[in-house]
């Protein structure tokens, strides 16, 4: 009997107590940054595409999920001529983010991506590409890489020796 | 065999061997760089340490560089020894300390034998915190891209180019940490062979250009076994695919074939398959528009009364089912009259037991060669770089007493300096090969053949002797058969590029002459296309003696196999011929003049859309797979076209899908001389614990994704009914048999270097044996005998200049020309001739001459060239620009009038 009264009495206590309940989707729920949502390309501080075409995104994603084609501009630089991710296959496991080496592909707070049309959920690069750096501002892989590719040119990246001058013979 | 004892462990191994080699033959893993199979050792890169122990009590022992040791006896070694695995393990942080953050826009990352030896050696952090060197890079032509930065010094580049493959235009500058890898300056690198430098180099300072065009990482490529259609030599090869495109050719080891290395043509000829004007979809010719594809057909094949043109670059089975449908009589061989005597001569001396055939590897162990008439570095360039190492390596046949073992390369160049074996080369203007050549002979085709019948007639006086020679050729000639005599493994090379039948024959006659009780002589010829051989061996009629029965015949309907006649014939003939037709139908893949005559025209498939077995210039048959399904599903293969035509003919709608086997079955009953063929490849039943071989590495991304775009539920994957590969990843991933593997992939080595775990030995046969069988031919008919009249000497016309084809490695061949980085380096139609002819014509060198071959005009540039006879004048052989001519050719040149 007196635990029955102490039930309803800590019953009656919770209507005092904070929601966890929200109205969505009319309230939005606060995610931590680091949540693995929806996929996207980010772009490097100077506004380029952050994606080389290296394929290692393609490679790691364990349901192989990611398709894409590296092309060049009159530069040498790469990019990615189209990118594909079919999100109905997507675990979003994280690990292509964790195999970029450019900071390019990153997983966000962003869950809501339910569609009606299975077809629907094969994002284009043109859905994914973002006009932001993410989660990692101010990296861009160009600068510390080896090859020129219009970002700078060869021995001016960070940590590099100007280009030796192969006439010279001095030590 | 000695007893060598690694980590405390008993091998026992071949004696005259480096530990390297031997560690890896036995299955250990032990990083290097710049050892290579082919190459031998230098030392330079260090980074194959190992302890070296006294004897089993001594525990500190020294560390050696185990590709500079060699084996012997009960000698002990570790691998694992801490010191011997740090001192790898901070040789690899040196290398990387200026190499680098590149990978990912690297074309070699995921074949990269740096990454796999970094991974290997334990090197995973970044201590060394000071800047990077950095170089500029280089434009080094069409083919290979370069990007310095990425160097480590092993000096692979300069001894493969430089040393291996004779090249003068790459080499290392510079001083001290500075060293340079590259050309004097920006340029073309110019050697046959340079498309290896992307193989050779261990890291990605050397990548191929066309596969940049369309990158993809070797993890993800589709790929099969396949064999070079652009010469008649046979390379095998890798092509893999992606996205229904092919993307790259690489070199496939054949330990008697093509070795570790194949050339440019073969590298970067293949773009014709993604050739957006190729023959994609089956077309009936506007007059019969009111029936479709198969009523046009079915009327065509029912009505019957056909004529079969067979070709030297189609598959045997193609062949073969084109001979089915059209009947023993009707069918042809797609080549000139002269170019099938050839042939059939070639053939003839093949099977006639008195000489030797030997194959492309044993090519590389003649130690006196006679070159008849031929420029291998054009016509086979594979041929050329084996006789170039075989000329490089004769002289360390005598090294023997000096104590220096074969593998270790510098040493024993140092012994050698400029000792060279004996080569002569015969041909009528310089090649690269007369750089080596201890002789040559600039003349005309019949006096390269009266100079062959001379050399004869010194070994043997038996054999007649040709009047008239002056006494300096005689003497050259004289000289010649003593060098032959006293060889112990003679080889002649010799082949149809001057259409001349006579030397030819005066090949034959040297060998014949050289026979011993002991020895045979080895005769190599070079033959035009990529199964010419499978082609002349069945011993059909010529397209001569095709043209002849058209016009006597009751003929409706021509099939003509994937042949471009107008290469083959002069265009008025070609054009009398194909009129004498109601129907023309033409399978084939390129579009060319006699696909725009097609009344019916059907997209054949290429080597890398289908199955086929092509016989090469030795008589090996080897079987090529299909490396991807075409999307367009009238993209067959040719043989398959031509079953379900026979199909139709009997009236019934073709159905079932006829395998390559029971293709190849019949193709033995009707024809034995191709007995043994269809042991070329494991029948489409094998399997290995019930599973097929996987065309994709286990590592094949995109999936779910690659054609999401056109409908998100996958479809179900292509079957292969013809081979026991797979199109998946799915399926046996251990050893699969020589002939099926379809790339190299082992464990920690992801690159080409993985090579060795699939060989017996390092640098030996693969497991199983190489792939590709030797025709025995039994069943042949050959009814010329061997005419023994020496041909006249070459006299110049008083009117008109007698004409020889010159061959070019960039231009002669059909296929490769299509290929935009192969065309780039096509040569400008030319003339040459000798500065007395020129002067004659009153022109300068680069002058256009207008030049009447036959029924043709062709205008063409002046090039002088010395060394050519008066009279006699050198025209590129089949360029696009210049095809159409039978030869052997006379033209009337005339001045253009500008």
């Amino acid at each position: 009997m007196i635990s029955l009264l102490r039930s309803i009495g800590l019953t009656f206590l919770h209507m005092f107590r904070k929601r966890e309940t929200i109205q969505y989707p009319e309230e939005k729920i606060v995610l931590h940054p680091r949540w693995r949502g929806r996929i996207v390309l980010t772009r490097d501080p100077d506004g380029g595409e952050r994606c080389v075409g290296c394929y290692l995104c393609a490679a790691a994603c364990p349901v192989d999920c990611i398709s894409l084609q590296a092309t060049e501009d009159e530069n040498g630089r790469r990019y990615p001529a189209f990118f594909r991710i079919n999100f109905s296959r997507c675990i979003f496991c994280g690990y292509c983010e964790e195999a970029c080496p450019t900071y390019a592909i990153q997983l966000t707070p962003d869950f809501e991506m339910g569609e009606y049309n299975r077809q629907n959920l094969v994002y284009e690069k043109e859905d994914l590409l973002i006009d932001s750096q993410g989660k990692y501002p101010g990296y861009n892989y160009y600068k510390v890489a080896g090859l020129a590719a219009g970002v700078k040119g060869k021995g001016e990246g960070e940590n590099e020796e100007p280009p030796v001058d192969i006439r010279s013979l001095i030590p | 065999m000695v007893r060598i004892y690694i980590d405390q462990k008993p091998y026992d191994v071949k004696p005259g061997k480096n530990l390297l080699e031997t560690c890896l033959a036995l299955g250990l893993d032990l990083p290097y760089f710049c050892w290579h199979p082919a190459m031998g050792s230098v030392g330079s890169c260090r980074q194959c340490a190992v302890k070296l122990f006294k004897d089993e009590n001594d525990a500190t022992g020294r560390l050696v560089m185990a590709c500079m040791e060699g084996v012997r006896d009960n000698i002990y070694l570790s691998l694992t020894d801490a010191t011997a695995h740090d001192f790898r393990s901070q040789n690899i942080e040196w290398l990387m300390s200026n190499h680098p953050h590149d990978c990912a826009v690297c074309d070699e990352g995921g074949s990269c034998h740096l990454q796999d030896m970094t991974v290997m050696t334990g090197h995973a952090y970044r201590r060394f915190r000071f800047p990077k060197r950095t170089y500029q890079n280089q434009y080094l032509g069409p083919f290979l891209h370069h990007e310095m930065n990425r160097c480590i010094q092993c000096y692979r580049c300069v001894r493969f180019y430089k040393d291996y493959a004779g090249g003068k235009d790459l080499d290392v500058f510079a001083a001290h940490n500075h060293v340079y890898f590259g050309r004097e300056k920006d340029g073309i690198l110019e050697n046959e062979f340079s498309g290896n430098l992307a193989e050779v180099c261990p890291t990605g300072v050397f990548t191929d250009k066309s596969l940049r065009e369309h990158y993809t990482r070797k993890w993800d490529m589709t790929m099969a076994p396949s064999v070079c259609q652009h010469c008649s030599l046979g390379c095998n090869i890798i092509a893999g695919e992606r996205y229904g495109e092919l993307r790259q050719i690489t070199n496939r080891f054949n330990g008697a074939v093509n070795g570790y290395f194949i050339c440019d043509r073969g590298r970067y000829g293949y773009e014709f398959v993604n050739d957006p004007g190729r023959v994609r979809q089956p077309v009936v010719r506007a007059e019969n528009n009111e029936k479709n594809l198969f009523e046009s057909l079915n009327a065509i094949l029912v009505e019957g009364r056909m004529i079969g043109v067979g070709s030297p670059r189609a598959t045997l089975e193609a062949n073969f089912a084109l001979r089915r449908l059209v009947g023993e009589e009707q069918f042809y061989q797609g080549i000139p009259e002269n170019e099938a005597r050839m042939l059939n001569k070639i053939l003839a001396i093949q099977h006639s037991g008195h000489v030797y055939t030997p194959s492309l590897k044993e090519t590389e162990h003649a130690d006196v060669i006679l070159v008849l008439g031929e420029d291998p570095t054009n016509s086979a360039p594979r041929l050329a770089l084996a006789l170039r190492q075989a000329v490089r390596t004769k002289p360390l046949e005598n090294i023997s007493g000096s104590n220096i073992p074969l593998w270790h390369d510098a040493a024993v160049r140092e012994l050698v300096q400029d000792d060279k074996g004996e080569l002569f080369m015969a041909y009528p203007v310089h090649t690269k090969l007369d750089e080596l050549a201890s002789g040559s002979l600039h003349a005309a085709p019949e006096d390269i053949a009266r100079f062959g019948f001379a050399i004869a007639h010194y070994i043997d006086t038996n054999t007649p002797r040709p009047e008239g020679m002056d006494a300096q050729t005689l003497e050259s000639a004289r000289h010649m058969a003593g060098f032959l005599q006293k060889a112990e493994r003679p080889l002649i090379v010799s082949g149809m590029t001057l259409f001349d039948v006579d030397i030819i024959q005066a090949a034959y006659q040297i060998g014949r002459a050289l026979e011993t009780a002991q020895r045979k002589a080895g005769l190599c010829f070079v033959v035009p296309e990529c199964n010419s051989t499978g082609l002349a061996m069945m011993q059909a009629p010529s397209l001569t003696a095709a043209m002849k029965a058209a016009e006597t015949g009751n003929f409706a309907t021509a099939v003509i196999l994937e042949n471009d006649l107008y290469r083959h014939g002069e265009r008025l003939e070609v054009d009398q011929f194909l009129s004498t037709f109601k129907n023309i139908i033409v399978l084939d893949h390129l579009a060319h003049d006699t696909v725009r005559k097609a009344t019916v025209l059907l997209p054949a498939a290429t080597f890398a859309e289908g199955e086929g077995t092509l016989v090469n210039n030795e008589g090996r048959a080897q079987r090529f797979f299909q490396v991807f399904m075409p999307k367009n599903e009238n993209i067959r293969e040719s043989w398959r076209w031509l079953d379900e035509f026979r199909q139709f003919q009997n009236g019934a709608m073709p159905n079932e899908l006829r395998e390559l086997d029971n293709l190849l079955e019949e193709l033995v009953a009707a024809m034995p001389q191709f007995k043994g063929i269809e042991r070329a490849a494991p029948p489409s039943d094998f399997r290995i614990n019930g599973q097929r071989i996987p065309r994709e590495p286990h590592r094949f991304s995109g999936r779910t994704a690659i054609l999401a775009n056109v409908a998100v539920s996958e479809p179900k994957p292509p079957e292969d009914v013809d081979s026991p590969l797979s199109f998946t990843m799915e399926g046996y991933r251990g050893m699969p048999p020589a002939p099926l593997i379809p790339f190299y992939w082992s464990p920690g080595w992801n690159s080409g270097q993985s090579v060795h775990k699939y060989q017996t030995e390092t640098g030996g046969s693969l497991r199983g044996g190489d792939p590709g069988v030797r025709l025995s031919g039994e069943g042949l008919h050959f009814e010329n005998g061997f005419q023994e009249h020496v041909p006249p000497a070459f006299e110049r016309q008083p009117d008109e200049m007698t004409l020889v084809p010159l061959p070019h490695i960039y231009g002669s061949d059909e296929l490769s020309v299509r290929s935009p980085s192969v065309e780039s380096r096509i040569p400008h139609p030319y003339i040459a001739m000798n500065s007395l002819d020129a002067e004659r014509m009153q022109t300068m060198e680069g002058d256009v001459l207008q030049v009447q071959i036959g029924g043709e005009l062709y205008e063409l540039t002046v090039v002088r060239k010395d060394e050519i006879p008066e009279g006699l004048a050198g025209l590129p052989y089949n360029l696009p620009s210049t095809s159409g001519i039978a030869w052997p050719a006379k033209g009337v040149l005339t001045k253009a009038l500008l």
